[in-house]
């Protein structure tokens, strides 16, 4: 477990509820708490009502621990973890557009990308969109590298992540359902 | 059977075991008020003049009962007024139901009239909050929130409801409702390490001290408290909240700690070698300076929050629990010990602290607030419900009124939300109709909420109202003589004659400008069956001793100075 005193970078993983307004829990706990987000990333599961956030925050791993136990206060948030207690896999996505109107920012480009997991999606004689998935120092340093040809545009995903091995992460809790066909706005035309 | 969404909510309330509830109806939630109608022998509607009155009354009614307290609003402006009192009730973790009426589900959105996104607005102060768009999830809903109010850290719930989902019908059988919240788990026990960690600093303590909060009230743990307090002898300081927690005549009981405590409380924590913090959250008006405090201690901290272990002070041993289940895990375990040298100590340090008391001075002919407030004391048999609002007259109550019994003392502590104590006492009377209920307040607060004088002559609640008059914002203009320098800008006031006041909405008033008619005044409150509004006229300018000023080392307080003595501000 890290003792460490000095801010590093935090990856949480939550898992929330899938309804409406929860993002705007979780952010609103990060605001009125003065907790910096680095990222955060939110999508669905495997499971249709359950989503997963995961959080960089580049605290003190003690203040991590308090943004965890405030996390898990949110009534929608179903688990907290803090997946750089363990092992675990971390993926950034970005894409990049770099400047591609001389033969010499073209050679740069491709031969840049051919040292990364990163590859061209999209070229033209003006611009190309580099695609990279890796880890997010991984995607700092490509971008480093592209910064003398010129970006021109770029977005990036944030990083999510998974723990590594067989400790899992989930929930088997299953919603109450209505059964549609008794729903009384239809049925009265209210 | 067909209900309306609106009948459904009736229902559910009844389900709850709700028979009054604090509101000012309004377009979006007139179908719930016309649901009313029809289960107005069982469910008692109290109209405010003020919908923050609801609030603060669904509040007091919560804080003296434990249990849920309900206040309903309409949408927009209605719904908006309620937010100081979800505040309130949220920083001091009082369960709240509220239930608003919002524009249909199609307009949403739209800038409709009266539309505010209210549970955006009230999200940082609830404690959860759900906007319903479906009836059929209806009774979930309010099943589930009254259970999260009630149980864990209790708080405030909003329930925001359109108008068509309050009138949409829909076969309806009370469910047999199984709560699915899967986020939502409070903590429980502690681990046999946290046990026996916790044993093992209280068993080699020298100078141990515990530091009794609202928790240990809201957990029922008085009877847990006092077991550990006496079998290990270990003297109990009180939050302003945790008062009545341990019967303040108890020989261990020391007093209230923080900014306004009693001096004896403040030295005690900063000498001690143990703090033990039950239920309380180590607030900055508690702390004084967090760098220098308690420095020499060791510290538990039991809560069951787990979001409050080392938050502000961080501590050795820290377990997130049911205060009353982690103590009764702790007590079969812990051996009797006693400190009778520590236990002097304190008492050296509260012998100064009577001498500079302010009630053993000569003050000739002016009526000063802490004698007004240790008289009624007297004269109410020190057994009233006493609902303060915040100011001097707060820290008075606090310091010259001592509780004997839980819930006796309903106070706005974390929030400090001046208004609330007229309103709340309201609340309170219908929650406790057996008790005596005082509302004790300054003459600026009550200016704040007094439109819910209507309410109390409507509803002929009896709650005797003591104004304690200064003409001034009392706690501000202290400030202003201590820190800056007596500029008393916009602390002086003006103010209506209260007695007057009080006659225009039928109220009988007495004003009270001497000491001896204190008694009195007392007989006359209890001599009218409906409210009673009673002015005392105190010293216009006093302060309120001790104080730790903000920021400052807790044991680094202005005191009093003793007859003689120069003042030491």
């Amino acid at each position: 477990m890290p003792e460490h005193q000095q801010p590093f970078k935090n990856t949480l993983a939550a898992l929330v509820e899938n309804k409406p307004g929860v993002l705007n829990r979780v952010a609103s706990l990060f605001r009125r708490r003065n907790f910096n987000v680095d990222s955060l990333t939110v999508g669905r599961t495997h499971k249709d009502h359950v989503s997963r956030m995961t959080i960089v925050v580049d605290v003190k791993y003690a203040d991590a621990k308090l943004i965890a136990a405030n996390l898990k206060k949110l009534v929608n948030v179903i688990d907290v973890q803090n997946l750089s207690e363990q092992p675990n896999v971390s993926r950034d996505l970005a894409l990049i557009k770099v400047r591609t109107d001389d033969v010499e920012s073209r050679n740069m480009v491709t031969t840049t990308c051919e040292r990364y997991p990163a590859r061209i999606v999209d070229i033209g004689t003006k611009v190309a969109i580099v695609e990279i998935t890796a880890q997010e120092d991984i995607v700092e340093s490509l971008i480093n590298e592209l910064r003398p040809v010129g970006i021109v545009e770029m977005v990036r995903t944030g990083v999510v992540a998974l723990g590594r091995g067989i400790r899992i992460m989930d929930t088997d809790y299953e919603p109450v359902r209505f059964d549609n066909s008794q729903n009384g706005l239809e049925r009265y035309g209210v | 059977m067909i209900l309306t969404g609106s009948e459904i909510i009736m229902e559910c309330l009844m389900r709850e075991g709700v028979k009054v509830v604090f509101g000012y109806p309004g377009g979006a939630i007139l179908p719930t008020y016309d649901a009313m109608w029809k289960y107005r022998d069982r469910i008692h509607h109290v109209l405010v003049r003020h919908e923050q009155g609801a609030s603060h009354m669904a509040d007091g009614f919560a804080r003296a009962t434990g249990k849920v307290g309900v206040c309903i609003a309409t949408s927009g402006p209605g719904a908006t007024n309620l937010v100081t009192g979800l505040a309130t009730a949220m920083m001091d973790s009082v369960p709240i139901v509220a239930i608003t009426g919002q524009v249909p589900r199609a307009s949403i959105g739209t800038d409709a009239f009266q539309e505010t996104d209210v549970t955006g607005v009230t999200l940082p102060v609830t404690k959860h909050n759900y906007l319903v768009t479906d009836v059929q999830e209806l009774a979930y809903v309010i099943k589930e929130a009254f259970h999260i109010a009630r149980t864990g850290r209790p708080g405030p719930v909003l329930i925001d409801i359109p108008k068509d989902v309050q009138t949409a019908k829909i076969e309806f059988v009370y469910p047999e409702i199984e709560i699915r919240l899967p986020g939502y788990n409070p903590p429980t026990l502690a681990s046999t390490k946290e046990i026996s960690e916790a044993l093992e600093l209280i068993q080699n303590a020298k100078r141990p001290v515990i530091l009794a909060g609202h928790g240990i009230l809201m957990s029922d743990s008085i009877q847990e408290l006092r077991e550990l307090a006496e079998r290990a002898n270990i003297p109990v300081t009180l939050t302003l909240l945790g008062k009545g927690a341990m019967p303040e005549n108890h020989p261990l009981t020391v007093g209230m700690m923080g900014m306004h405590g009693a001096g004896a409380c403040n030295h005690a924590i900063q000498e001690a070698d143990l703090l033990i913090a039950l239920g309380m959250r180590f607030d900055d008006r508690v702390t004084g300076n967090l760098k220098t405090y308690a420095l020499n201690a060791k510290k538990i901290h039991i809560d069951i929050d787990p979001s409050e272990i080392n938050k502000n002070v961080k501590v050795d041993v820290g377990i997130s629990g049911d205060l009353k289940a982690v103590l009764k895990q702790l007590l079969p375990d812990l051996k009797p010990s006693s400190h009778p040298e520590w236990l002097g100590r304190i008492r050296d340090w509260q012998e100064d602290g009577n001498e500079r008391d302010i009630l053993n001075y000569d003050t000739q002919d002016r009526l000063l607030g802490a004698r007004v407030i240790n008289e009624l004391w007297k004269h109410t048999g020190g057994d009233a419900i006493t609902v303060t609002d915040v100011g001097q007259h707060q820290m008075l109550e606090a310091q010259y009124y001592p509780h004997q019994r839980p819930a006796t003392m309903l106070t706005s502590g974390g929030l400090g939300t001046m208004g609330f104590g007229f309103p709340a006492a309201i609340g309170a009377k219908f929650g406790r109709p057996d008790e005596e209920v005082w509302a004790i307040v300054g003459d600026g607060g009550f200016q704040m909420t007094l439109c819910e004088l209507a309410t109390a002559a409507q509803e002929n609640v009896k709650v005797n109202i003591a104004i304690l008059n200064n003409a001034f914002l009392g706690m501000v203009r202290q400030w202003q003589e201590l820190f800056y320098e007596e500029r008393y800008q916009s602390t002086p006031m003006v103010n209506p004659d209260f007695c007057k006041l009080a006659e225009a909405y039928g109220i009988p008033s007495m004003r009270v400008t001497k000491r001896e008619q204190i008694e009195e005044s007392v007989a006359f409150a209890r001599s009218h069956a409906g409210p009673v509004l009673i002015e005392y006229v105190i010293e216009k300018e006093d302060i309120v001793y001790p104080m730790v000023p903000a920021g400052a080392d807790l044991d680094k307080m202005v005191r009093r100075p003793k007859p003689g003595e120069q003042q030491n501000a």
